[in-house]
């Protein structure tokens, strides 16, 4: 017999994994809608009222179109990649905190499904290698214009994973420590980081967009120069899976975002109106996702505003604004806590 | 469990670093290489080093072998193109490669005769015990290091420039 903490954990897990899918599942929906919105179109309505069941039809769609394997690929890495792609996506949430706990019969489980002492590290060691489901995809297919996508995907996500990173830094040194959970109970009250560290979640915000490959930085598959980029050659669901991939690191990235610079499942002032911990936490748990919601909007909004980059601005913007900001921003947050008297 | 991993994760990477030097395709080489750092990353955790495992993964896994895989699907090698050594510079590396592992066995059986510091320490490896031994003990090796990292980075710039005046 399992014990309740693992049982838990096990059915937690399971819960992340689904959330996961169906938000990113519905944030196609999303897209479509915020895209017609802004166009002043109608958007899907066709299938189910005000077109709710539209996934549901891409989805099915999806799956019976024809799959075909070109003749001349590696059909081994091929198939890798957008199965790496899917799993990257998915792993990054194992650290996030969904919410402060819960308590049953006495007993407190937290709702984190690990609470490593390196949480951002991993979250950030995630990120690095989804570069490679992109990578394998487009070079397996043997098309120029995949490996093109490819290379472009691979240069843009490690240029822009060096000004994340240091963004990252400063907040560390802010919080003094990498465990994601103790980030957000310190931003209890209302003291989200985002206030300290305009400059650093600004960096952060931007590479974020660059990581997930949304417009404005969505070169490796830029479909006026490159056909469809990396994923030219894929038909069917593993198609699918690769723009499912995308979503789902978008909610990631959003929830990663909510966390680190916005609090995450804090409310402020709610002990002063609830006073039972369970329903504190669930209340956490749906602002916390009020605040994801947000962030995604905040991507497709910014996807049907902006144009896309030319490639050698993705660079300049990389390299030489977002790197130097960076470091300038480590450089301030030390001066300013020196001079606070919090480092002797 | 914890040797049932140890034996799964030394299997793992033995035969990927294996499959490094056997695979004819570059791309295949590179893929397997870093299979094994994963594999290495693996026994950092086992060891209680889990910042060591997740900077491994970040640095080695995430950035240089990004960077390895980018030129070479630059440069599109596969067998047709590769030249043939001679005999003899095959035979002459062989040499040399049995030479090094002599050597490697030779300092193995030499390590084997000492100590674990803290055998039963299982905070050894977390973060907060790892910066406070490298800013104490070890302060000088560690800025001896950066600067040896500086001078790289100086270096590769020059490289990279298109002219130098």
């Amino acid at each position: 017999m399992l014990s309740p903490a693992l049982l838990f954990t096990i059915i937690l897990i399971i819960v992340v994994f689904l959330i996961s899918l169906v938000v990113a599942m519905y944030s196609t929906y999303g897209e479509r809608k915020v895209a017609a919105f802004m166009q002043d179109r109608l958007g899907p309505n066709r299938a189910g009222p005000f077109g709710i069941l539209q996934p549901m039809a891409d989805g099915v769609k999806m799956f019976m179109k024809e799959e075909i394997i070109p003749q001349d690929s590696n059909k081994w890495l091929f198939i890798l990649g957008p199965s790496i792609a899917m799993l990257t996506a998915c792993m990054a949430s194992a650290v996030i905190p969904w919410g402060k706990g819960l308590t049953i019969d006495g007993q407190f489980y937290s709702l984190q499904i690990t609470d490593v002492n390196i949480g951002i590290l991993y979250i950030f060691g995630v990120v690095s290698i989804g570069v490679y489901g992109i990578m394998i995809g487009g070079w397996a297919s043997n098309n120029k214009y995949s490996l093109l996508g490819a290379l472009r995907a691979s240069s843009q996500m490690i240029s822009y994973e060096i000004a994340m990173g240091l963004s990252i830094i400063a907040l560390v040194m802010m919080t003094g420590t990498l465990s994601v959970r103790e980030i957000t109970e310190q931003q209890a009250g209302g003291h989200w980081n985002a206030l300290y560290q305009p400059l650093g979640f600004l960096i952060f915000l931007i590479c974020a967009f660059a990581e997930t490959n949304r417009t404005p930085f969505d070169l490796p598959e830029c479909e006026t120069e490159l056909v469809g980029g990396y994923h030219t050659e894929y038909s069917s669901m593993k198609l699918g899976f690769y723009l499912f991939a995308e979503y789902i690191n978008m909610f990631i990235s959003s929830a990663v975002i909510s966390t680190l610079y916005f609090g995450g499942y804090n409310m402020p002032f709610i002990e002063r109106f609830v006073s039972d911990p369970n329903l504190v936490s669930i209340i956490g748990t749906l602002f916390f996702f009020g605040k994801i919601f947000f962030f995604i909007f905040f991507f497709m909004w910014i996807r049907w505003t902006i144009p896309r980059f030319r490639y050698d601005q993705l660079m300049n913007l990389g390299w030489k604004v977002l790197l130097p900001l960076s470091i300038l921003n480590i450089f301030l947050t030390g001066i300013v806590m020196w001079l606070m008297g919090k480092v002797n | 469990m914890t040797l049932q991993l140890f034996y799964f994760l030394s299997f793992l990477a033995v035969l990927s670093a294996l499959m490094v030097v056997v695979s004819k395709n570059p791309v295949h080489s590179v893929l397997y290489l870093i299979l094994t750092f994963f594999a290495i990353a693996g026994h950092y955790i086992l060891m209680n080093a889990q910042f060591l495992a997740a900077v491994h993964i970040i640095v080695y896994a995430g950035a240089i072998m990004v960077l390895f895989l980018y030129v070479i699907m630059m440069l599109n090698l596969n067998t047709e193109v590769e030249p043939h050594k001679s005999k003899l510079l095959k035979i002459a590396a062989t040499f040399a490669g049995g030479l090094l592992m002599v050597v490697m066995v030779g300092v193995i059986r030499q390590a084997s005769e000492t100590v674990p510091l803290n055998p039963t320490d299982t905070q050894m490896g977390l973060i907060k015990n790892l910066g406070k031994v490298l800013y104490t003990d070890f302060m000088l090796p560690f800025e001896l290091s950066s600067i040896l990292l500086l001078a790289a980075m100086v270096g590769s710039v020059m490289i990279g420039k298109k002219e130098i005046k």
